[in-house]
Formats: C-alpha cells, structure tokens, sequence
C-alpha cells in the first residue's frame, strides 16, 4: 500500500490540497497529513479511494463536496465539515462547529463528542445515497433543521445535555433523528413528529453504535441498553397547504 | 358561496362558417378548453389562460380570444386584479403564487433613456464594413500587469490571469432549470448558445445527462437547497453561479412541487422521485459576507481554482453595497437580477412588490464599485426584464458587461407570456414536464429560433454602437454620456448618473 506523508506546517490550503491531490493521483492509499493548523477545505471535492489521516486542528469545510476517500481527523474542525459532501467517511476524534454535515447527500461523518449549532441542515437522501452522522456528544439547537433525507443518530455519551436545545428537526420533511434517552417536547421544532424507538428501529441503528464504537474505542454497551427518542417529519409535504393559485 | 364565479378572463369564440372542424384546437389545447360534440367544436372558455395554442394551429384562423369581455365596474385603485385576489384569498386563506414576472404597471425606465447617434462631428461607423469588437470577457481582470522585457525586446508577461469566460457577444440565457422548463427547451436553449458562442445557466435542477456535449457553454447554478450538486457537476460546468436571490421573488427560497419532480427530474436534481424539492431562503452556510467568501473559494478549491465564480443577488435597495462586498469575497462576477425577472412560480406579493428595477441596481452598482476602485475586480451581469438590443445597449451603457436574458428565449421557443408556468401544461412544451406536450418542442428548430434572435440582437447592438461612433463594446460600458433621460425624476436622473434629453 503506498502511503504518503505531508507537513501542513505554515501552507496555505490551497498547496495543501494540491500536495493531497497529487499524491492520490499518483495511487497513495494512506495520506498522513501532520501539523494542521486552521487550514480550510481540507480534501475539498477530493475523489478516489483513499484515507487520508488529518492531525491537528481542521478549519471549516472539510470534506466539503468530498466523494469516496475516507477521513479521519485526531482533533476538533471548524465548522461544516462533510458540506455537501457526496461519498466516503469523516471520522472527527472531538469536537465540531456548526452546521456540520450541511447539505450532506451520501457518505458517513462521526464525530466523538459534541457539535455546535444546525447540525445536519438539510441532509437529503437520493437512491442508495443516505448520508448518515452520528454523534457521540450532543449538538446544540436546531440539529436536523430543513432536513429532507438521511439519518442523524445522537449518543449523548455525557451527562447532559441537550435538555436545552430548541428546533430540533425544525422543517424537516425527510429522513430521521435518533437521540438516545427523551427529549422534552419543548426541544422540537416546527413540523416534527416524536416516537419511542422500536424494537425495528433499534436494530436498524445498531450497526451504527457498533460503527461508532469500534472507531473510537468507546465501549458500546452502554448505548445498546438504552431508549431511543426517533424525530421525523410530521409530513412529507410541509408546504402543501400553503399556496393558492393565482 | 356567497362570493359566487368572477367574470371569466377570455372569451373564446369559433366562428363556424370558417370553422372544419379538423378538431386541432382539441388536440392542442392542454387547458381543456375545446371538445368536440357531434362533429361540431364546443368550448370551455373558463380554461382559456389566452395562451394562444389553438390559434396558432388552427388552419382557418377560426378562433378568436377577447380579453375580460365582461369586466368589473372600473376603478383606480380596486381593480380587476386586487379584487380576484382578495376573492381567491376569502377563499382559500392562502397565499397566492403566480408565474411569470412582475405584473403591475410600474414605469419602464428603458423605456425613458434614449440612446446617442454621431451627426456631422465623430462620424458614426458602418458595421458592414468596420470591425465591431462585441467580444466580452467576463472575470476579473488584473488591477495592472507586471512586464518583463527580456534581452532580446520580447516582452514576457509575469502576472498571473485568473480563468474568465470569452463570449461572442454579451448576451447569454439565465438559470431556467429542468424541471421549470422541459428538456425539450434546456435542450433548444444549450444547442443555440453553442452555436453562438455564449453561455446559458443550469438552473438549480442539476444538468441532465443529455446536455454533457454542452457543458462547455455552461454556468452551473448552486443554490440553497444544492439540488443535482456534486463534484462532478461543478468540473462539468464552464462556470459555477451561486445564487442568492432572484428578482422575481427577492429574500425567499423556492420548492418544486413534488408532483413536479418525475423520474428524470428526479435523476438530475439527486431527490426521490415525487419528493418536494424545497431550497431555504439563505444559504444555511452563508450568513455574512465572509461566509459568501467561504462558499466561493470553497468552490474554487474543489474545481482547482479553473473556474470563475459568479454571486447572483435580486435587486434590492442595498444591491450596491452588497456588490461591494461581493467584489471581495474573491467572486469573479456579480449578476443583478431585476424585479422584472421571470419564474415558474412565486409568491405574487413577492412578484409584484418585491425588489427594485434591474437599471437602477446595476447603475448603482458600478457606481459603487468604481468610486471604491473595485471594478476590475468583478464583471456585472445584468437581467430580469431585457427585452429587446435596446434593453442591452442601454443597460451596458449604465455599466453592465453582459446580460442574461430568460423570458425573451423562451418567446423565441413560442411562449406567449401567459403565466401560468406554475401549471405544468403549458402548451408550447416548454414549463411543463408532461411527455406529449414538451414533444411539441423540437430542440432542433428551437435552437434555430433561439439562436436567430441572439444573432439579431447582435446585430442590431452592432448597428447602434456604430452609429454612435463605438466599435468596441468596451467603450460602450459604463458610457453614460450616450444616454438621455426622456421624462425621469431627477432623483432617478441622479441614481442613473445621465442628464436629461436636451442637456
């Protein structure tokens, strides 16, 4: 396997990216990239079948419009990471800003502990393309809001948390919110819909606590035992009844 | 129902003495006006939406259409119009949508600004046998270049050109996408700006399949909901437009009815087939200008920095100052839409009320840009309500580099402005997804019309620039001092920066 390494020591990110896209055009299959220090867009519109392994601190937008590598950063990103993001995976080992997975259309991002505000806007589905992101923390308000496809799965492996955040799945009219434990009606946003998990949704989300677990060497028994709230979308067709004809 | 029926928009009539009943006007109307009862046309005129199908096919010119044969009482200020809506809303309780572009009568300010011709002094020149430079480039073009002379007197250049975009002429089609329009139509609309040598907007549908061969005369659209985005649209585009706004429904978003969204269009734009397609008003990644500067260099950094970055924003009141932040946010044009622009649907307080005219934006803007020194650093498009090469030659005169025109193309493919594009049957195969009716439009001939009409204008650009003593369209821009104000307000006279007829 080739593998390739980079310092990100003082480059801006547009050499940095050049250096990334290089090396996968030359066949690397691991790209190790040390020293990250702010740089945005990290693997921005990156193809093939690569890892990359981020160290440090990523700036916004990484893995923004990405299709197929796979991610995995030992620190926190800045905002949006997976932006629009098509294929692959991003692994976060922290935390992450806001709007993380935004637009996300396919692919998979975990982030290990928390995230800021809007996580997962308006996520959408298409075919085999489910984006998926789970969240080992918990995310502040309006998680899941616009939200037209996918699936956003919430841990809260903290005590917490989230008993707070107001607009969970504000407009969503797709797709589906797995937040471990309950969630006070207060927290919901606009159009949302709350059931307890079953016993078949339970099972669907449990390869991902597994996927999860197995990542950042977390024990998953604890996430295995647990209620599940599930959010989905009061209807499919918010607008509907809207709009009269001139 | 205590409102009762409103008086019908369109009388239809068939005169039978020319009438033969070859029964046309049923097969074309997809309105459901016409039937045929016992070998004899019958009609439905309450379908009639006066979009002229059936004229236009009938072989004996045996119909005819009259507007509001049976009209309220008029009145100033409670007209027709206000009326039905407040009908339509004791109705329903619902807010209206509408087609098409702004439907009140607000003045025209193209239609007060005459153009300049040279008599006896600076003689005018003759197109036919003068070169005339319609060539536009439009990017960013460098604030200076550095030199280098080498030993042997060639000159080298050393400064580094960013990518722009090399047009034949400063016309190209804005962003109508699929699923507004039919294929049928993108298709006539790609083929003739190939053929041209300009460049037509995706829309925010993504780009089908089908249309790869033009890609090349293509701007790709991003929007807020990133309908048909991924990688591979953004490399196949000529250019990649952010759109923030449109004139036609200025700080909303917009949603495709899923009834709308069929298996092709559902292909495309990258969503479940009969899904709502809903684009938020903003930008859930743009909230600042520096967020704006993120999204743009976050598409430069994933097409390699080979593409120029268009932002386009409805005309509003602070359009200018917005371009100046634009013009920093490393964007290589801005587009202007106007509150004339067109759309499939919007809300018709939005169309009617919403914005400011695309004359005054785009004056202003310049303006702006220049007194900043920031103009190189941005191409302005200008769109929403050209009409003509009139439209065109005064609108680069108040500081344009080139504009998008939408509904003047499709009445090149025969639409006969009757909107009610929200409908998803329009009869000339173009705002409508329907397969027996988009096959009324043969991309063949429609690229022909459609590109007949940008040569004409052309032309006729041409023509003016020469008789005014321009051969270049460089000198055109921004050229204030060839246009009269005819009967404007001398505030708009001020905005405008021109002085009035006489001066």
């Amino acid at each position: 396997m080739k593998t390739v390494e980079i310092d990100a020591k003082d480059l801006h990110y547009t050499p940095l990216n050049l250096q990334i896209r290089k090396a996968v055009s030359e066949g690397a299959k691991e790209i190790t990239v040390r020293n990250i220090m702010g740089q945005r867009f990290i693997a921005d519109g990156l193809k093939g079948d690569v890892s990359l392994i981020l160290h440090g601190v990523a700036g916004g937008d990484l893995g923004m419009f990405m299709s197929g590598p796979d991610v995995t950063l030992y620190g926190n990103a800045d905002h949006a990471p997976g932006n629009t993001m098509d294929a692959g995976s991003i692994a976060i080992h922290g935390s992450a800003g806001d709007a993380v997975a935004h637009s996300m259309r396919g692919g998979k991002i975990f982030v290990r502990d928390t995230i800021g505000y809007r996580g997962g806007i308006h996520m959408k589905q298409y075919l085999e393309k489910r984006p998926v992101l789970v969240l080992g923390g918990s995310a502040r308000s309006f998680l899941g809001e616009y939200m037209a496809g996918g699936l956003i799965l919430v841990l809260r492996r903290f005590p917490d948390t989230m008993d707070d955040e107001r607009g969970i799945g504000s407009g969503i009219h797709g797709g589906e919110i797995f937040i471990r434990g309950t969630i006070s009606d207060d927290c919901l946003g606009v159009g949302t819909k709350k059931d307890t998990c079953s016993m078949e949704e339970i099972a669907r989300i449990t390869p991902l606590i597994h996927e999860f677990a197995a990542k950042f060497e977390i024990d998953p028994s604890q996430f295995l035992k647990s209620e599940y709230t599930r959010i989905s979308p009061a209807s499919g067709r918010p607008f509907a009844n809207k709009y009269t004809w001139e | 129902m205590s409102i009762g029926t409103v008086p019908m928009k369109f009388r239809v009539s068939i005169d039978q003495e020319q009438c033969m009943a070859c029964a046309r006007c049923v097969e074309n109307c997809s309105y459901g006006v016409f039937r045929m009862e016992n070998g004899v046309v019958r009609v439905n005129p309450r379908h009639c939406v006066a979009c002229h199908r059936c004229l236009a096919m009938c072989p004996r010119d045996a119909i005819s259409i009259e507007e509001r044969p049976v009209d309220y009482r008029s009145h100033p200020l409670w007209t027709t119009e206000v009326k039905e809506a407040i009908f339509n809303q004791a109705r329903t309780g619902k807010i209206i949508v509408a087609g098409m572009g702004n439907a009140l009568p607000y003045p025209v300010i193209f239609d007060r600004l005459v153009l300049d011709a040279c008599q006896v002094t600076n003689p005018s020149i003759d197109p036919l046998r003068e070169p005339m430079e319609l060539r536009t480039y439009l990017g960013k073009k460098p604030s200076h270049l550095d030199l280098l002379t080498k030993e042997n007197g060639d000159v080298e250049l050393v400064s580094t050109l960013v990518p722009n975009l090399k047009l034949d002429t400063p016309i190209m089609i804005g962003h109508m996408s699929y699923g507004a329009i039919s294929l049928n139509a993108q298709t006539s609309l790609a083929k003739a700006v190939n053929e041209i040598g300009t460049f037509m907007g995706t829309g925010e549908g993504g780009l089908h399949e089908s249309l790869y061969p033009y890609q090349g005369n293509m701007i790709v659209q991003v929007a807020s909901g990133r309908f048909g985005v991924d990688i591979n649209y953004l490399e196949r585009g000529a250019a990649i437009e952010i759109k923030i706004g449109q004139g036609a429904k200025p700080g909303i978003g917009g949603h495709l009815p899923g009834e709308k969204v069929n298996k092709e269009v559902s292909v495309t734009r990258m969503i479940p087939e009969g899904s709502d397609a809903i684009s938020p008003a903003p930008h859930h990644d743009i909230y600042s200008i520096e967020d704006l500067k993120q999204l743009v260099r976050g598409l430069k950094e994933a097409t390699e920095w080979k593409k120029p970055v268009f932002v386009k924003i409805a005309a509003v009141h602070n359009s200018a100052a917005i371009a100046a932040g634009i013009a920093r946010s490393s964007a290589d044009a801005i587009v202007i839409d106007g509150f004339r622009g067109g759309t499939g649907a919007a809300p018709r307080v939005f169309r009617d009320h919403v914005g400011i005219p695309v004359e005054a934006a785009i004056a202003s803007v310049d303006a702006k840009l220049r007194q900043q020194g920031i103009r190189n650093e941005v191409s302005v498009i200008a769109s929403g309500g050209i009409r003509e090469s009139a439209d065109v030659a005064k609108i680069i005169a108040l500081g344009a580099d080139a504009v998008y025109i939408g509904t003047a193309a499709l009445i090149a493919l025969g639409c006969r402005v009757c909107g009610t594009c929200n409908r998803g049957v329009c009869a000339w195969g173009i705002a409508t997804q329907r397969a027996d009716l988009v096959s009324r439009l043969d991309p063949e001939i429609g690229s022909k019309q459609v590109a007949n009409l940008i040569h004409g204008w052309t032309d006729e650009l041409a023509e003016l620039m020469g008789a005014a003593g321009i051969n270049s369209i460089e000198s055109l821009r921004g050229n204030r001092d060839r246009l009269r104000s005819y009967m404007l307000d001398e505030a708009l006279m001020t905005v405008l920066d021109v002085k009035s007829v006489g001066a």
